[in-house]
């Protein structure tokens, strides 16, 4: 597979796979706003996996289709990264996976509106501007549980701590980002690091949390090298059209 | 209910030079959680442009068993309403 598909691929899994997650929460939050709140932010992932899905689609030329590539691929296949498989656990964790994505795919998007793949540049121009919204839900509910109650910072701190490990990988390069940024067409993921360091940790003090300590990062799923959480994901969210290959929409 | 936050009323301009219309309620924290789930709940399909939201304790209405001496004694004044103007023929953009 040419650097160009894996590198369109890796945006559009990550969009898709928490997309899912969130799509798992509908009808559970605590209030029917956040149900909603939650719901529109799934959706608009949803949108923006399409495009970059659709588009490696197009760019690998064997006929495979948005649906096909969620569908019909195995973990192993896929490239997101590995914090967007995390589980959705409590509120806590479901807020602080979001604002640790958002505010990296917002910034990553940024960056991608300046490629010189101009379907790339288009797709990260619209995806941008839900994800600003996206990471200010998620910047407000990240103060929000850090700044309010003893039970709610607790859970916030701890949320942080556990996917603290997860964040490295966002800024970590290899050949295909090599390759990409090369060719003007992607740029490399350690462009984001120091922006995205400076507003999470800013946004951290203000919600009275501590920053993680530096710890081994976890890495691989942009490579493929997965979790196990994404193997369950995969199953809910395949096991439809794998069963039945001729079921339409 | 207990620990419910409190209620806001929700306001939605449709487009630039329209007033803002009241399109219903929601519950939220505070004023910025307000708006943003009044985003969420009420311009989902590009329906505004501009939100207010103000607290529903804040709004003061009137009491339906006064509405015959709030709003009764304008019935029978015909001469407000403009009925009883004749457009001259040839008259446009009126």
């Amino acid at each position: 597979m040419s650097s160009h598909v894996e590198y369109v691929l890796r945006f559009g899994d990550s969009a898709l796979v928490l997309a899912q997650q969130l799509s798992g929460l509908v009808a559970h939050s605590p209030i029917m706003e956040e149900d909603v709140a939650i719901a529109n932010v799934s959706l608009d992932l949803f949108g923006q996996a399409r495009l970059w899905l659709g588009y490696a689609g197009e760019l690998e030329g064997a006929g495979r289709d948005e649906d096909r590539l969620a569908f019909h691929r195995d973990a192993s296949e896929f490239r997101n990264v590995l914090l967007v498989e995390r589980p959705n656990g409590d509120f806590a964790s479901t807020t602080v996976r979001g604002y640790f994505y958002d505010l990296w795919s917002y910034l990553a998007l940024g960056n991608l509106t300046q490629s010189l793949d101009r379907r790339i540049a288009a797709i990260a121009e619209k995806s941008r501007k839900e994800t600003a919204y996206h990471l200010r839900r998620s910047e407000d509910w990240l103060v929000r549980l850090g700044d309010g109650t003893e039970e709610s910072h607790a859970r916030a701190q701890r949320a942080a701590s556990e996917l603290w490990p997860y964040t490295g990988e966002l800024f970590m390069g290899d050949d295909v980002d090599v390759e990409m940024a090369r060719q003007g067409i992607g740029f490399d993921p350690e462009r984001v690091r120091e922006p995205w360091l400076e507003r999470a940790r800013l946004a951290l003090a203000t919600a009275t949390l501590d920053v993680p300590g530096d710890s081994w990062m976890q890495h691989g799923g942009k490579q493929g090298v997965h979790t196990e959480a994404l193997g369950y994901l995969l199953a809910e969210m395949q096991v439809l059209p794998r069963s039945i290959p001729e079921a339409v929409w | 209910m207990k620990n419910q936050w409190p209620q806001w009323e929700v306001f939605v301009r449709s487009e630039a030079g329209l007033a803002h219309k009241h399109v219903g309620s929601l519950h939220a924290a505070d004023a910025r959680m307000a708006l943003e789930h009044a985003r969420d709940l009420y311009t989902r399909r590009n329906e505004g442009v501009s939100i207010w939201v103000v607290k529903s304790e804040n709004v003061h209405a009137t009491d339906p068993q006064e509405s015959d001496e709030f709003f009764g004694p304008s019935e029978d004044k015909t001469y407000r309403f403009p009925t009883s103007y004749h457009v001259p023929e040839g008259v446009k953009h009126l």
